[in-house]
């Protein structure tokens, strides 16, 4: 059974009681276990391909080796014959022929090297991925757990304090009208500074005598003057 | 990254947060470490944080199963999974029998993202209990 199913039937089953576990301890230690394993095998297929690449390396060198003694002595045997000595191709000949015997057993060497680099090289792939596939699963195990515990610290948290939980729509009408109080409140001192700067401009224009100026009892005295007159 | 961490950085905030809000940290003790937060003038609605080996979960519990109207009850279901993907950092969920919301970031983030999260939570939080008041009781 995958790990996301047996999470969500251990769920929906109600063994989300507090305390009790989500996944037994005992897979939570064999899935420990499996990436332990997983790991130990990716270390030695990495190093078992180390080795066979070094391998491949050295059989690839001796190749050519061999192909440059060959090619050297073809030379040889070529000059003998055509200074006439017969016998002294013969010999080069046979040194060609063990030459070419070698590099028959170098190639297959070579060759066998890079089947074997490839197969590891697969391994590594899968091996890696079945490593974050079970690091994953263990993460969701983990969190799973984590969160549980988490709630059960909560739940007693808010049992102990005695705090009562509001509803969601009890909570969200208090925070509104904790916004509104607080944009009123914005919105008033606003206009106190509105009204502030208002003022001060009004009294300011008043002493230089612009605008609309206070009816004092001199000026009311001079237009019933004016009116006798 | 831990839960003492993240609780000195938004304490030290005050009125340097890049979110605008104040914060308040209270760390709460039991097996796992949780820490309560709350977003000053939001109390209603703290929310709970806590570090695990490779992820930060910032957890706000919305409603609980009892809130539900009953007779509406898969079609809020189906307006929460549809408003999953559009609502940003937040997704859904249901523990025990409340229906949650929460962010989960990598332990590698940056306490300015850890802020970030906890302020788009908070914002998230109330407008989806504002746009679901309507299956609630």
């Amino acid at each position: 059974m995958s790990i996301f199913r047996k999470i969500i039937s251990a769920l929906r089953g109600g063994a989300s009681e507090v305390g009790e576990a989500i996944v037994d301890s005992n897979s939570t230690r064999i899935f420990a276990q499996e990436i332990r394993d997983a790991e130990n095998h990716l270390t030695k297929a990495k190093r078992d391909l180390t080795d066979i690449m070094a391998k491949q390396m050295q059989a690839e060198r001796e190749v050519s080796r061999v192909k440059r003694s060959v090619s050297e002595h073809e030379g040889y045997a070529t000059q003998a014959l055509s200074q006439g000595n017969e016998s002294l191709a013969l010999e080069v000949a046979e040194k060609i022929a063990t030459l070419e015997v070698e590099l028959n057993d170098q190639l297959q060497a070579n060759q066998s090297y890079s089947a074997s680099a490839e197969r590891l090289k697969h391994l590594v792939k899968t091996t890696e991925r079945q490593l974050a596939d079970y690091q994953r699963q263990l993460s969701m195990v983990k969190t799973t757990e984590s969160v549980q515990k988490a709630t059960a610290a909560i739940t007693t948290n808010f049992s102990s304090s005695n705090s009562k939980l509001l509803s969601a729509k009890e909570s969200l009408e208090r925070i509104k009208a904790k916004q509104q109080n607080f944009d009123d409140k914005m919105q008033a001192a606003e206009a106190l500074e509105a009204e502030g700067s208002d003022k001060s401009l009004r009294d300011k224009l008043a002493q230089a005598g612009i605008g609309e100026q206070q009816t004092s009892a001199n000026s009311v005295l001079e237009r019933l003057k004016a009116k006798q007159g | 990254m831990n839960i003492h961490t993240i609780a000195n950085y938004l304490n030290e905030l005050a009125d340097n947060s890049h979110t605008g809000f104040s914060f308040d940290c209270l760390p709460i003790a039991g097996e796992v470490d949780v820490l309560q937060v709350t977003i000053v003038n939001r109390e209603e609605l703290p929310i709970f944080v806590s570090v695990t080996e490779d992820q930060i979960l910032c957890i706000a519990y919305l409603w609980g199963e009892e809130e539900v109207n009953q007779q509406t009850r898969s079609e809020m279901l189906e307006a929460m999974v549809e408003m999953n993907i559009p609502m940003p950092l937040s997704s859904f969920s249901k523990i025990d029998n409340k229906y949650v919301i929460f962010g989960a970031l990598s332990v590698n983030s940056t306490l300015s993202d850890v802020e970030h999260e906890l302020a788009v939570l908070s914002d998230n939080s109330l407008e989806v209990i504002d746009e679901m008041a309507a299956y609630l009781i």
